[in-house]
């Protein structure tokens, strides 16, 4: 590694060795605040690691996310706690795979369409099957802390930042900005585009899985419409692309701001709450289409112009 | 089979639905030769093209590269094995600069070089198509015959056996015409083997070893470019017969 490469590896471990300060501050509202930042940071984040480069919307997180919270739903009492994320992370893997295999041939709005189809099926799935049990959800009664679940969440997006930080300094980042850029050269490039997308499907997929499986226990109470909820997909997606996808901390940059704008408007028109998404979701696509992101490097590509000119 | 054969079509055919786009097509390319594929718009040439690199899957016949099949190769694979390509439309990476654009077929082509080595490598072959200073250009910032040039560099940048070069010369000026001629030129003359697509008659008669005409999806005829393109059946097949007007 060069010394650009130890200060923002630095640089990005102070961050978040001060992020894992917040359960200190004695504020439940704080820590619970600080928990879904962190959820929709580890959430968007691997969500562009995949969608980012490609170009390909996701709109299979829910599905993921649910998977991860049956698989401590139903695990939690034979198996040890530390498994059940990992379990959960290896079921999103697979189940994105699979997906992956199926739709990845698809382009764009088909795609979109099968992802969004996948969470219902999957939800529609898991309902029938309680239905049968005779069931509608699951008690999740853990010791599991608000603090233990922040500190996995924050451990958790400090694994993902590494690995997008390692991707993207891998022949399989290039491979994806290539294909995102043009798919028909990338496979006349040698690229093994179908290989390349699904790997990183499959990354994305497994950790929101996980992302489901550390949040399981703060529900204390899960069923099919709470854990498969098709609006978390959305949120996911206006946040990382408020953020914007060209850089790994772009979504982090949406993820922050929006989780404080929908908690202002969750708590004062609690009935709006959709509305205000999709009224947000235009404003992001017409005014921001590159998301912060854009308008920061825009800033400083005309700062470095104003001093070339000075 | 001749020792020193690059790529060889034994009765390749292309059909679309009831439509024969390639009919049959035989030929052998050897090593070191510019082969040139020519004929009258719509007569299958492209398509040709689009199954030898991988683009389409052929409906019958067979394909071979130094003895190896690869018929039903995706396209990847073809790469990888050394037969690389340019676009009838030139293709490039929009969000790439110069360098990133030819390193793309440095990293995955049939030469797999990785980090401060492709780059290295790109580079030469920046400077080597004449675009030297511009390789932290962005590509849409770059003149018609410079994103040509990119192209080429990226097919360049795989090392590839055989080149395939769809209408390289095409939409140039008098000016850029004879750059590029002498840009292919200078190819030959480092030995490479080359199939060329190509419109340009100044361009198949100084570049070309031999050419195969199409019409119709069919060969209609072979040999070096002197006497093809004096063939009677080749010029009827440019201009038409008589009946056809």
């Amino acid at each position: 590694m060069t010394l650009p490469d130890w200060k923002t590896v630095g640089g990005a471990a102070v961050l978040f060795g001060l992020a894992a300060l917040l359960p200190y501050s004695g504020s439940g509202y704080y820590l619970g605040l600080g928990i879904t930042i962190a959820m929709f940071a580890v959430l968007a984040t691997s969500w562009a690691l995949f969608s980012g480069p490609t170009h390909y919307i996701s709109l299979a997180t829910a599905a993921f996310f649910g998977v991860g919270t049956y698989v401590t739903g139903l695990g939690f009492e034979a198996l040890p706690y530390w498994t059940l994320p990992l379990i959960a992370g290896v079921a999103g893997a697979v189940l994105a795979g699979l997906v992956g295999l199926a739709t990845l041939r698809l382009s764009g709005v088909y795609f979109v369409i099968f992802t969004l189809g996948l969470a219902e099926l999957v939800r529609q799935i898991i309902t029938w099957s309680q239905n049968r049990s005779g069931q509608k959800g699951l008690y999740v009664l853990t010791d599991m802390t608000e603090a233990g679940i922040y500190w996995q969440l924050l451990g958790l997006a400090a694994a993902v930042f590494l690995a997008g930080w390692l991707i993207a300094r891998s022949r399989l980042g290039f491979a994806l900005r290539i294909i995102g850029d043009d798919e028909t050269v990338a496979a006349h490039s040698g690229i093994n585009t179908a290989l390349a997308k699904v790997l990183l499907f499959m990354v994305s997929g497994g950790v929101a899985a996980m992302v489901g499986a550390i949040l399981a226990p703060r529900f204390v109470y899960i069923e099919p419409s709470l854990a498969f909820a098709p609006i978390l997909s959305f949120q996911v997606v206006i946040m990382a692309l408020l953020g914007g996808t060209g850089r790994l901390w772009g979504p982090l940059v949406g993820v922050i701001p929006f989780t404080f704008l929908l908690e202002a408007i969750a708590s004062n028109f609690p009935n709006q709450t959709t509305l205000a998404l999709g009224v947000a979701f235009l404003v992001i696509v017409y005014l921001l289409p590159r998301g912060f992101v854009g308008l920061i490097e825009d800033a400083k590509a005309r700062m470095r112009r104003t001093e070339g000119a000075l | 089979m001749m020792q020193n054969t690059v790529l060889s079509l034994r009765g390749v055919t292309k059909r679309f639905g009831g439509l024969v786009a390639v009919n049959a097509m035989d030929f052998n390319v050897t090593e070191g030769e510019v082969m040139g594929l020519i004929g009258p718009n719509g007569s299958g040439k492209s398509t040709t093209l689009n199954l030898i690199s991988g683009a389409l899957p052929a409906t019958a016949g067979a394909i071979s590269l130094r003895g190896t099949d690869i018929t039903t190769m995706a396209a990847k694979d073809i790469t990888r094995r050394g037969i690389s390509r340019t676009f009838q439309l030139v293709r490039l990476l929009p969000s790439m600069d110069v360098l990133e654009n030819v390193m793309a077929g440095a990293v995955f082509g049939h030469k797999r070089h990785w980090g401060a080595e492709a780059r290295t490598y790109a580079m030469g072959l920046i400077d080597r198509v004449g675009l030297g200073g511009k390789a932290h250009a962005r590509v849409g910032q770059l003149t018609y015959i410079d994103t040509k040039r990119v192209e080429l560099a990226r097919t360049l940048a795989s090392d590839p056996k055989l080149l395939l070069l769809d209408e390289w010369l095409a939409g140039l000026n008098p000016t850029e015409l004879e750059t590029g001629i002498d840009l292919i030129k200078s190819l030959r003359d480092e030995g490479r083997t080359i199939i060329l697509v190509e419109h340009v008659m100044d361009a198949i008669r100084s570049l070309c070893d031999t050419c195969v005409v199409m019409s119709s999806g069919t060969k209609i005829a072979e040999g070096p470019p002197a006497a093809v393109l004096t063939d009677p059946e080749v010029i009827r097949a440019y201009l038409g017969d008589d009946d056809d007007a």
